[in-house]
C-alpha cells in the first residue's frame, strides 16, 4: 500500500527509499512498461485507430481515395431503422438488467441474511462458477430448454400431453433470458458485497422500533445496497449492449441488435468506418447513461450519509 | 423468512445450472434430433475424436491460454507490484487506464483490433489472438495480485532489507513467497479468461486458425447437432475445474493476514 512508503520520499514525485539501491524511477518504469506497452499497442492504438476509421468515407483496402466526412455518424438520419434496431437494444438491455436486478439483490440478500458459514460460502461459489465458464456454451444451453419439443415442452408435456408448444427460442424474450442468465452471478455479487456489511443490530433496532419488512427493505436494505446495485447494472448493462452472439443464437432472424449490426459491418459488409462509427456512437450512449447514474448515485449517497 | 430465502437461492441454483444440465444430457442422447425417450449413448464423443478440425481448434485454444497465462501473469504481476509497492506519479491515472480491457464492451475493443492489426500488417492468426488474449488478461492479473499485495506487509521487506539483504533479493525471498498464492491464482485466471473468450478470438481468428468458442459458434450457427453439446460438455467442464482450483487456491471471498 502506499501508505507503507516511508516518509522520505514525500516531495520527491518519482521518489523512493535511497537504501532501496537501484534507481527508483527506473525500475519503476522498467516494472511498469511490459503491461502498459501491451495494453497500448492492443487496446488503445486500436480503439484510436478506429476512432480515426470512422470519419473515413470507405474501408481503406481499395484504390478509393480516403476522404474524411462525419456521414457515418449521420447513418441515424439517412437510415431510419438503426434507430429502431437502437431502441430496442437499449429496451433489451433495460429489461435485462432490470431482471437481473430484482433477482440479483433478493438473491444476495437471502445469502446474507438466511445462510452462513460454510453454507454461503459454497452457494456463493456455486452461484459464481456459471459466470466463469463460456458464455457461448451457457447460451447454447438454453436452446436445448426453449426450442420447441426441447426441456421446456417435455416438462409441459409431462403434465399436459395434449398441450401445444411453449417453446419460445428466436424470440425477444429468449434473448433476455439468456443475458439474465450470463450476468446474474455478477449482479449477485455486487449486491451480496455491499448486504453482508450490514450491521445486524440496524435491522434488529428498526424491527425493535415497529417497522414492518417493507420498511425495512425500502429505508434501510436497498438504499444501503445502492452503491451494490448500481455497479451491478453498469456491469450487466455495458456488456449487454454490445451482445451480438446471444441475440444471434436465441433470436434467430428477430434478433437484429445493435451488437449484431456493429459486427455485420466487419464481418459481412466490409463498412468498417460505419461499424467504427455506430461503435463510438455506442460507447458515447452507455458513457453518458453512466454520467446520469453516477450523478444520481453520488446524490442518494449523499443523502443516505 | 430463512426458509424462504433458502428456497429462493435454491431456485436461483436450479435457474442458473438447469439449462447446463439438460444440454450435458442431450450429449448422451442416442437421437441426432434430440428426440426423447433418452437412450444412453457415448457416440457423439467419440464423433469427436474424429473431428479433426474441432480437435485442433480445441488444441489452438489451450495453447494460447497457457502462454496467455504465463504472458499476462509475468507483466501483470511486474505492474501490480510497482503500483502497489513505489510512489508513482499518476498512478490512479495508471489503475484507471486499466479499466476499459474489461469495461468496454468486447465487441467494440475486439473490432478495433481487427482493424488496427489489418492496417498496421500484423493481421489475424495466433500471434494476433495471443496479443488480444493477453491484453484481456493483463487488467485482471494486475487487480488479482495487487489486491493479495495489500494483505502483504510492506515493513517484512523493509526488515530484511536493514538486516542486509539487498531490495531484489528482499522481494525475491520474502514478499514473492508470501504471494505466491495470488500469483498462481491470477495464472488461473488469466488462463480461463483466455479459455472462455469468444468475442475477441471471433474476429482475429482466419480459417485456418480458430479457437474452440469459435468453432463451436460456428457450428451452432450451421445447426444444433448433439457433437456441440459433447464439445461443450467437455469445455465447460475443464474451465469450471480450472476455476475451482482459482477459487481453492486465491480464495476471492476469504480473507487471510498473511505475516
Amino acid at each position: 500500500m502506499p501508505a507503507d512508503i516511508p516518509v522520505a520520499s514525500t516531495g520527491t514525485p518519482s521518489g523512493v527509499p535511497a537504501r532501496r539501491g537501484i534507481p527508483g524511477s527506473v525500475a519503476t518504469i522498467a516494472l511498469l512498461l511490459p503491461s502498459y506497452a501491451w495494453l497500448l499497442l492492443a487496446v488503445f492504438l486500436p480503439l484510436c485507430t478506429m476512432f480515426v476509421f470512422s470519419f473515413m468515407n470507405a474501408t481503406p483496402m481499395g484504390k478509393t481515395p480516403i476522404v474524411f466526412t462525419l456521414k457515418h455518424y449521420q447513418a441515424f438520419y439517412t437510415q431510419p431503422y438503426l434507430v429502431k434496431i437502437a431502441w430496442d437494444s437499449l429496451l433489451m438491455g433495460f429489461w435485462a438488467t432490470l431482471s437481473c436486478a430484482i433477482l440479483g439483490f433478493f438473491a444476495a440478500l437471502a445469502l446474507a441474511r438466511a445462510t452462513t458459514g460454510r453454507v454461503r460460502e459454497t452457494l456463493l461459489i456455486l452461484i459464481l462458477l456459471p459466470f466463469w465458464t463460456n458464455g457461448l456454451v451457457r447460451v447454447f444451453s438454453w436452446t436445448m430448454v426453449l426450442r420447441e419439443g426441447g426441456f421446456l415442452d417435455m416438462l409441459l408435456h409431462s403434465v399436459l400431453p395434449d398441450a401445444g408448444s411453449i417453446g419460445f427460442l428466436y424470440t425477444r424474450p429468449a434473448i433476455v433470458l439468456g443475458l439474465v442468465h450470463g450476468y446474474l452471478p455478477y449482479m449477485i455479487l455486487t449486491c451480496y458485497i455491499a448486504l453482508v456489511t450490514i450491521d445486524d443490530s440496524i435491522l434488529e433496532a428498526a424491527e425493535s422500533l415497529g417497522a414492518r419488512w417493507w420498511t425495512i427493505l425500502g429505508k434501510i436494505l436497498v438504499p444501503l445496497a445502492l452503491p451494490g446495485l448500481t455497479t451491478g447494472a453498469v456491469l450487466t448493462f455495458v456488456p449487454v449492449i454490445g451482445a451480438f452472439m446471444e441475440p444471434r443464437i436465441l433470436g434467430g432472424r428477430v434478433g437484429v441488435t445493435m451488437g449484431t449490426v456493429i459486427e455485420d459491418q466487419f464481418t459481412q459488409a466490409f463498412n468498417w468506418p460505419l461499424g467504427a462509427a455506430l461503435s463510438f456512437t455506442m460507447l458515447a450512449v452507455v458513457l453518458a447513461i453512466f454520467a446520469t447514474f453516477s450523478g444520481v448515485l453520488r446524490r442518494n449517497s449523499g443523502a443516505a450519509a | 423468512m430463512i426458509a424462504l430465502g433458502k428456497f429462493y437461492l435454491l431456485a436461483i441454483l436450479v435457474f442458473l445450472y438447469l439449462p447446463i444440465i439438460v444440454m450435458m444430457a442431450m450429449g448422451f442422447n442416442d437421437s441426432s434430433l434430440y428426440e426423447l425417450p433418452f437412450h444412453f449413448t457415448t457416440k457423439w464423443y467419440v464423433a469427436l475424436a474424429d473431428n479433426s478440425q474441432l480437435i485442433s481448434s480445441g488444441i489452438n485454444s489451450v495453447v494460447i491460454a497457457l502462454i496467455t497465462a504465463v504472458v499476462a501473469t509475468v507483466a501483470g504481476t511486474m505492474a501490480a507490484v510497482a503500483l502497489g509497492r513505489r510512489v508513482i506519479r499518476g498512478k490512479s491515472l495508471l489503475q484507471l487506464l486499466l479499466l476499459p480491457p474489461i469495461a468496454i464492451p468486447w465487441l467494440i475493443t475486439g473490432t478495433a483490433m481487427l482493424v488496427f492489426f489489418f492496417w498496421t500488417g500484423i493481421g489475424r492468426g495466433m500471434h494476433a489472438l495471443i496479443l488480444g488474449h493477453v491484453a484481456l488478461a493483463i487488467p485482471y492479473v494486475v487487480l488479482v495480485v495487487g489486491t493479495g499485495l495489500q494483505t502483504i506487509r510492506a515493513d517484512l521487506e523493509e526488515a530484511a532489507m536493514s538486516l542486509g539483504s539487498t531490495p531484489v533479493h528482499a522481494f525475491f525471498s520474502v514478499t514473492l513467497p508470501l504471494l505466491a498464492p495470488s500469483i498462481l491464482g491470477a495464472a488461473l485466471f488469466a488462463f480461463a479468461v483466455s479459455l472462455d473468450q469468444f468475442v475477441i478470438s471471433y474476429f482475429l481468428s482466419t480459417p485456418g486458425f480458430t479457437t474452440l468458442p469459435v468453432q463451436i459458434y460456428s457450428a451452432i450457427r450451421k445447426g444444433f447437432t448433439p457433437e456441440i453439446n459433447a464439445i461443450s460438455t467437455i469445455l465447460l467442464l475443464g474451465s469450471m475445474a480450472v476455476i475451482v482450483v482459482f477459487a481453492v487456491f486465491a480464495r476471492p471471498g476469504g480473507n487471510r493476514d498473511k505475516r
